[in-house]
């Protein structure tokens, strides 16, 4: 076996283990703020302060049964679950959390993650319709029209980061960022991207494909056991790339104080930023309702869009001059 | 959306929200017409909780069906006992002590803000907004362990009776309702903060379901939501009942009818009856809270009603007696009913979050429309 073989397969247990780590501190962590925000405590019962939740929860929801609806598409309403975590796995592989914690340095890696998070509408949309109920299609159709919306400021916004570091490169990205990171040039790209970040791992405000109160819970209406929890897990993953990305494009990524074994140990930081955005976004979660479909629509093609339109002609001219 | 497509069967979708639904409050089962993510026509389908409360009145004693009224709408159930104990007053001609007056009036207003928190909870939650609910709870809950405290229940306080309350407060209690008035006030900051100036409850509520004074007239519309369209009408003030006629308070109104009005007057009307309350307690008079009744309630022949505002609307019972010991008929008026049907008018072409704010903003007990 050549060292390149043990490379990938070391990098696919690492990946996976983050994964469900990830999946795993987050939940907790959330419904722990959660309890914070609305003045109670929170898990308390498994463990020191229900620090053993998640890991109950998530024995729980494997030892359930998956119910599978008579008239549902029984192969795709199984496969669905997997096909969600996939586009959330993969750019992993090129998220630089240290100058060497990469697996794969890619030449155009922001584009790369971009593309292949899109995938993740898919398998929303598959679980919605093969489920045969008729909540988990409106929130399929939901899910299909808002990440289409979403997906453009994104883009437009990772764009002017581009321009500025004259790379797709996401290490180059950080490397740009050595002396002032671009979260001050770019304060509202930031913003844009944060936004629309939200809505892309439909994250409250923007949660509408599983809005609770309207659709019972969306696309995940008919899922129990392990899928419904493999979506769990795929939608904290997504929030933890797209924090992940923020942190590469405005936060200068792994740079800060120098610690012995920079090369490592410089992943520390990239983490505190990633989970202090992840905090924001579970802040944002537990503060406001939820927007409405066509408000969310509105917001991204009247708002959103041009203004990030105009943010990348700006970058632009200001990069060209 | 273009009504031609709109009509064409082809894209029309039924969609059954409830009985079983997060949203519906209970077991109200709403048979939808839907074009995408509109509503065309909407169906609002009764009678799974129905307990049959008003042919129970026809088989018991008199002072026996104090057991039901609590139970009609729990969220609210002392305006029903009140309402049922005036009914009774004015039939037998039993004048209830002034000290019991003062108590019904203390543990109503406080039900009514147990209830309207309970409503600011459940809308927000109904809004997407899950935190306001827990901060609700936590204040319903002092309101209710006082009521517990009162009357020996946290839910169904059947504590008031034909000629005044069953029990006495003490000092201690008057103490707590002090205690719970400053810090509901202190409360109202926390809501301002967290709820009425959020820009997204603002979007999500200000012009959706707007109520028309006319058609919240035609179709039996009482309470906050009447009041929201602008209309001033409070039994407390219109015909006061029990000595409301003593307090200086205000009515609040609305002027759009939307679901940020039916907000703000709830939110307002929680404010007057603390000012009811502390005026109660300012002036509450000693003496026995319960008036010499016979053993035996037996009205004279005759009909007799007697109507009281809750905290969703005008409640009204109507009996007719034969002159025995057991009513002959007691007819129920309660306000969700009338308010349920405004929803069917209202939200034709709403897209389903409207529907499900505005269903949330008329305040809607399930058990008290079925009965």
């Amino acid at each position: 076996m050549d060292i390149d073989m043990l490379r990938v397969f070391w990098s696919v247990v690492l990946i996976a283990a983050f994964v469900f780590a990830n999946a795993t501190v987050m939940g907790y962590l959330e419904r722990k703020l959660a309890g914070r925000f609305q003045r109670r405590l929170g898990p308390m019962e498994v463990g020191w302060h229900g620090i053993l939740q998640m890991p109950i929860d998530g024995i729980k929801l494997l030892a359930k049964r998956m119910i599978v609806p008579q008239q549902a598409e029984g192969l795709i309403f199984r496969l669905a679950p997997v096909i969600s975590l996939s586009p959330v796995m993969l750019p992993l592989i090129v998220i630089p959390f240290s100058p060497v914690l990469q697996v794969v340095d890619m030449p155009a890696g922001l584009i790369f993650v971009l593309a292949i998070e899109a995938f993740g509408t898919i398998a929303v949309f598959l679980a919605g319709w093969s489920a045969n109920n008729k909540y988990a299609m409106i929130g399929a159709m939901r899910s299909v029209a808002q990440n289409i919306a979403y997906e453009i400021p994104i883009l437009l916004v990772a764009l002017a980061v581009a321009l500025m570091a004259g790379s797709f490169n996401l290490q180059d990205i950080v490397l740009a960022q050595a002396a002032l990171w671009f979260i001050v040039l770019q304060p509202f790209g930031f913003v844009i991207y944060l936004i629309s970040g939200l809505s892309e791992c439909n994250r409250a405000p923007f949660d509408l494909p599983e809005a609770e109160s309207e659709l019972t819970a969306g696309y995940l209406t008919e899922y129990s056991g392990i899928g419904f929890s493999l979506f769990m897990i795929a939608e904290y993953t997504h929030m933890f790339i797209i924090c992940c990305l923020a942190t590469v494009l405005f936060l200068g990524g792994w740079q800060g104080p120098e610690l012995p074994w920079h090369d490592y140990s410089s992943a520390i930081w990239f983490l505190m930023k990633a989970y202090g955005l992840m905090f924001v976004m579970v802040w944002v979660r537990w503060t406001f309702p939820r927007v409405r479909y066509d408000q969310l629509m509105k917001f991204a093609w009247k708002y959103l869009i041009p203004f990030a339109l105009v943010n990348l002609l700006i970058t632009a001219l200001v990069v060209y001059l | 959306m273009t009504m031609s497509a709109a009509d064409s069967r082809h894209f029309r979708m039924h969609l059954n929200l409830g009985p079983q639904h997060p949203s519906t409050h209970g077991v109200l089962h709403l048979a939808l017409e839907m074009y995408g993510e509109n509503v065309l026509d909407i169906d609002p389908v009764l009678g799974y909780g129905h307990r049959m409360h008003e042919k129970m009145a026809e088989r018991r004693p008199w002072q026996a069906f104090f057991a039901n009224t609590p139970r009609i709408d729990y969220a609210c159930s002392l305006p029903h006992s009140h309402c049922y104990a005036l009914l009774l007053e004015r039939a037998l001609q039993i004048e209830p002590p002034a000290r019991a007056v003062s108590l019904r009036i203390i543990a109503s207003e406080l039900n009514r803000v147990a209830s309207h928190l309970l409503w600011v909870g459940a809308f927000l939650l109904d809004l997407g907004a899950f935190t306001p609910i827990l901060y609700c709870f936590d204040d319903r809950e002092q309101a209710v362990d006082i009521l517990e405290h009162m009357t020996g229940s946290r839910l169904t306080h059947a504590w008031m009776c034909a000629g005044g309350v069953t029990d006495d407060i003490d000092e201690e209690t008057v103490l707590k309702i002090r205690a719970f008035i400053r810090r509901m006030r202190a409360r109202f900051r926390i809501y301002e903060r967290l709820v009425t100036n959020n820009v997204i409850f603002i979007m999500r509520t200000r012009g959706i379901g707007v109520i028309t004074p006319a058609l919240a007239r035609s179709c039996g519309a009482t309470g906050p939501v009447l009041r929201a369209s602008g209309m001033a009408c409070d039994i407390r003030k219109v015909a006061p009942y029990g000595g409301y006629d003593h307090y200086a308070f205000d009515v609040p109104l609305g002027s759009n009818g939307d679901c940020l009005d039916r907000y703000r007057v709830r939110m307002e009307e929680m404010r007057q009856s603390l000012a009811i309350i502390e005026q109660a307690l300012d002036r509450l008079p000693g003496g026995p809270v319960r008036a010499k009744v016979p053993r035996t309630l037996a009205p004279p022949a005759g009909e007799y009603s007697s109507s009281v505002e809750g905290a969703r609307g005008d409640i009204t019972y109507w009996a007719i007696s034969d002159g025995s010991e057991i009513p002959y008929r007691l007819k129920i008026r309660s306000a969700c009913f009338g308010n349920l049907s405004l929803i069917a008018e209202l939200c034709q072409g709403m897209l389903l979050a409207d529907l499900i704010a505005t269903l949330g903003s008329l305040d809607l007990v399930i058990p008290e429309i079925d009965r």
